[in-house]
């Protein structure tokens, strides 16, 4: 199910990276806030001293340093940024290769979009760092990346530093094509069964465990002084797959029903890896002390169910259930629009399941971190951690809250009140823009009507073609809009 | 041969005059038919590569410039054109266009073949087609580019993700072969996914890694080759695979790569791929340059700039939303070339797909109202080109041993009201006449259909004392 939603409102202004980039205040000083620090409790008339784009110090009996630059808390609530575990944004072009059953030769760290709009929409929501990840259209989906909401930086200076790469896995309904029915004419893919999608994964293990070998065998026979040997070919869907085995990657799979869950983390032992997160993983609740016992982290949603035969079983309790047993649970968006209310989503486990504020919290803070192994950068207000915050006007899980800055690396990356003092600003440019624009093409329109100009009045084949802005690169103009455009047909669903 | 009288100007009367006096003219045409030596006299000469002469002669033998100054001899056998009042270009370059290659259909299935399941199915992949091997002479376009100036080209190949290699052409010559300069000078590569419903690749992320496992096998291929050639009774015989063939040669005699990069997140996308897979890389496209001209700077990776500068969609919705980052771009991006100007980014430009001449220029201006310097612009289209093509040796200026590509107007070749006179390909010469004055509005001429028709027309000069 694609719950795109679209929100007309936000897109009437596409705000430019320029105009909100931070400023790079060495020294930062945030005053007399109520800090949730989800690690220690909370911090009444409490301040944050950030230096160098670290938590130096909190507490409440803070002075700030000579110099360093104010922000004034008084009434607000700050809590660590929020970290979204499953999320589609800023990703150039489709977020799906569905064309192979494993997809691992694809990777999100290539296609990187920091123009995305809907980097700076959830920024407004709090949010600092995000799971980039594939689609869920295969049973072995792309590689991922994590990256920091650094709004106006180069897609090179997205990736959250020192986290690990990860891979999309794909369970069930998604990557047999259950939803998307092949059209006449085309040979429908294999798998289409559950039993296909597991051997789909443990043949291409099979694959990466003797492409493994290969490349064993040789560096052993060359370091031993062979000679005339011929390398084994490098293959760019099985690396990962050797870094999964490896431990050097983290597998995040797509994944509904008990039986599919239980079946990947058997076919995980089998060839020594560990599943590092089940994501959605709307039957959790039945296998939770199977889950805890892999070792693997249950990144789920609040309260979605019954959009699809294998999510019928879900439940809102769900996330408290899995926590109960002892499975770090976190509550992803995997929608652009949700991520700007993650708060609210980990409210609703307070109400279904009982979870603490505290705990609630957590599902979106350090939990997250924990399953992206990012949790001594991120995820809590402590000392050294990475100053990524986000500030409220209201306790953040009350339906009141709205965000009023939010900080990366120690700067101001979204802030409410800049954000409403610039939109004049910004549709004034724009309105001028679009004015220059009618101008140009109303004078171009008046030269073409002049009688005595004959060759530009004929009709030409090539300008009566359907034109799209030229955003692609092409010789001949043929190449459009489209290499950016979105094809997968599975994209981004759960 | 056909000159209409009347068209026949005083300049082409004083090279008739010149000719029939010199003997020689009977010798060239008993020898073929067309003259191979020209002098254009007492004209301006922008040479690029030096200082502008005035009052020069440029002396052409055998398709080759023979010299080029105010002290110069002039053969004996020479047709000497009264370059009075004229100002002699090198010919201009089109850096990227698909003149002279089959258009529409053929294109465009190219690539389309059967879904494929992998990279080992080479999808949308055939680099053994070269441009030079399927040159279409009687595409109209290349007449109404000639008339404009411009006398090169680089023909590109596309329809899917490696589709071939491109080739520089002149825009002249009796048959196809004639026209190649470097039948193999480089290998365009599109991200356009080409996989449609279930195919690989049908994402940006599946295009690119197939692009990095097509370079990797071809690594693999051009380590693995000579060891098993030396070792044939020790080694496993290895696969034979046409991409990997090809690619491997095409890499080794260092043809430059053509990535694509037209926005700032495509362009920096690209010099991070060229720098991964250590590509003699060029990027076409460029036009949002002006944001990220200090990266493409500190790459020294040059840049192909397409001058068709992003349109509102013409019929697109009237209602449809812009978002303010594409008003922007749309506003900007002719300021591109100046950016890179400003910044010493080597460029050169390309007409990109506009249809005709007229819109190249049209569009040129625009760059020229956006800061570019005419001298950069001209060296954009002349030698710069040449030099990112790799032929600085033999094209884009006028100095001895080039080859003899000359635009020759009636004044600055920037400015809207200036004609271009005659022109040289490879020491051809054209003289280009004005088009006839438009007929009654309503009343279609006839033969004059087809796409990029031009509003000049030219006539070859040759053996004109028949």
């Amino acid at each position: 199910m694609n719950r795109q939603i679209l929100c007309t409102a936000a897109a009437l202004l596409m705000i430019a990276p320029l105009v909100t980039r931070a400023q790079n205040p060495s020294t930062l000083f945030i005053q007399n806030a109520t800090i949730l620090t989800v690690t220690h409790g909370n911090i009444e008339h409490g301040s944050i001293l950030i230096r160098d784009g670290k938590i130096a110090a909190v507490g409440s009996d803070l002075k700030a340093p000579d110099g360093a630059t104010m922000i004034d808390a008084t009434g607000q609530f700050v809590m660590p940024g929020i970290i979204d575990c499953h999320s589609h944004i800023a990703i150039d072009g489709s977020v799906n290769e569905a064309g192979p059953a494993v997809s691992s030769m694809a990777n999100i760290a290539d296609v990187l979009n920091p123009d995305d709009i809907d980097i700076y929409r959830d920024l407004a929501g709090g949010v600092t760092s995000a799971n980039i990840l594939h689609g869920s259209a295969n049973p072995i989906g792309g590689q991922t990346v994590v990256i920091k909401l650094r709004w106006g930086k180069p897609a090179s200076e997205l990736p959250f530093q020192g986290a690990l790469p990860g891979i999309k896995f794909a369970l069930g309904e998604n990557p047999k094509h259950s939803n998307f029915p092949t059209p006449p004419g085309v040979t429908p893919r294999y798998p289409g069964t559950r039993l296909g999608v597991e051997e789909v994964i443990r043949q291409a293990f099979i694959e990466a465990r003797e492409y493994k070998k290969q490349w064993d065998d040789y560096n052993q026979r060359k370091s031993a002084g062979e000679q005339n040997l011929i390398p084994p070919r490098r293959d760019v869907h099985l690396d990962p797959l050797v870094e999964v085995m490896e431990g050097k990657r983290y597998v995040h799979a797509h994944c509904y029903r008990a039986d599919e869950i239980l079946m990947l983390i058997r076919v995980a032992n089998e060839f020594g890896f560990k599943v590092r997160t089940f994501q959605h993983v709307l039957e959790g609740y039945k296998i939770a002390d199977e889950i805890a016992a892999s070792g693997a982290g249950g990144s789920t949603f609040s309260d979605w169910w019954a959009y699809k035969m294998e999510a019928f079983d879900a439940i809102p309790y769900n996330a408290a259930l899995m926590a109960d047993r002892g499975v770090i649970v976190s509550v992803n968006s995997d929608d652009a629009q949700e991520a700007r209310q993650l708060n609210q989503e980990a409210a609703k486990s307070m109400k279904f399941g009982g979870l603490s504020a505290n705990d609630a919290l957590k599902l979106i803070t350090l939990n997250p971190a924990i399953q992206l192994g990012i949790d001594a950068r991120a995820g809590s207000i402590d000392v050294g951690k990475d100053a990524d915050l986000a500030i409220y006007n209201h306790d953040p899980l009350s339906v009141y809250a709205v965000v009023q800055k939010t900080l990366i690396d120690g700067q101001v990356y979204f802030d409410r009140q800049r954000d409403i003092a610039e939109r004049a600003t910004l549709a004034a440019e724009k309105q001028s823009l679009l004015d220059k624009e009618r101008k140009a093409a109303e004078a171009q329109k008046a030269e073409e009507k002049k009688p005595d100009d004959n060759s530009e009045k004929k009709p030409d084949k090539k300008s009566s073609q359907k034109k799209k802005p030229p955003q692609a690169a092409s010789f001949t103009g043929n190449a459009s809009a489209s290499e950016n455009a979105a094809t997968g047909v599975a994209g981004g669903a759960r | 041969m056909y000159v209409r009288s009347r068209r026949l100007n005083s300049l082409l009367l004083v090279a008739v005059c010149a000719a029939a006096l010199v003997g020689w003219v009977c010798t060239a045409r008993g020898e073929g038919g067309e003259p191979r030596y020209f002098a254009i006299k007492n004209a301006r000469i922008v040479t690029v590569s030096g200082a502008v002469i005035e009052n020069g002669t440029v002396v052409i033998a055998k398709g080759l410039i023979e010299s080029v100054g105010t002290n110069v001899t002039v053969p004996a056998e020479a047709w000497v054109i009264d370059g009075t009042g004229l100002t002699v270009y090198p010919g201009l370059i089109d850096a990227g266009t698909n003149l002279g290659l089959t258009q529409d259909d053929d294109a465009k299935k190219r690539g389309a073949g059967p879904a494929a399941s992998g990279p080992e199915d080479r999808p949308g992949t055939s680099p053994w087609r070269v441009a030079a091997d399927e040159l279409k002479t009687d595409d109209k376009r290349i007449e109404s580019w000639r008339n404009a100036g411009f006398t090169t080209a680089l023909a590109v190949p596309e329809g899917g993700i490696l589709p071939g290699q491109a080739t520089v052409i002149d825009l002249a010559g009796e048959r196809a072969g004639d026209y190649v300069v470097r039948p193999r000078a480089a290998v365009p590569v599109s991200f356009k996914p080409v996989g449609g419903f279930f195919g690989f690749p049908d994402s940006l992320m599946g295009t690119i890694g197939y692009v990095r496992q097509v370079l990797d096998d071809t690594a693999w291929y051009a380590q693995a080759e000579p060891i098993y050639q030396a070792n044939p009774t020790k080694t496993e015989r290895i696969p034979y695979d046409r991409t990997e063939y090809i690619l491997n040669r095409a890499l080794q005699n260092n043809e430059i790569v053509l990535l694509p990069a037209n926005n700032t997140i495509q362009i920096l996308r690209a010099l991070r791929l060229a720098d991964e897979w250590k590509i003699r890389a060029v990027l076409y496209g460029g036009q949002q340059g002006y944001e990220v001209a200090s990266a493409l700077v500190a790459s020294k990776i040059p840049v192909l700039v397409s001058l068709k500068w992003p349109e509102r969609a013409k019929d697109g919705d009237p209602e449809a939303e812009q978002t303010l980052r594409e008003l922007r771009f749309r506003d900007r991006a002719p300021g591109t070339p100046a950016a890179l100007a400003k910044g010493g980014v080597k460029f050169g430009l390309y007409s990109g797909g506009l249809a005709t001449p007229k819109d190249i220029f049209k569009n040129l201006k625009k760059a020229t109202d956006a800061g570019l310097p005419q001298d950069a612009a001209l060296r954009a289209l002349t030698l710069d080109a040449a030099d990112i093509l790799g032929l600085s040796d033999r094209l884009g200026s006028i100095a001895p041993g080039k080859i003899a590509n000359l635009t020759i107007t009636d004044g600055d070749i920037f400015n809207e009201k200036t004609r271009v006179k005659h022109v040289f390909v490879d020491g051809r010469w054209f003289v280009i006449h004005e088009e006839a004055p438009p007929e009654k509005p309503g009343e279609k001429k006839s033969g004059d259909d087809d796409d990029g028709a031009s509003a000049a027309h030219s006539q070859q000069v040759e053996g004109v004392g028949r």
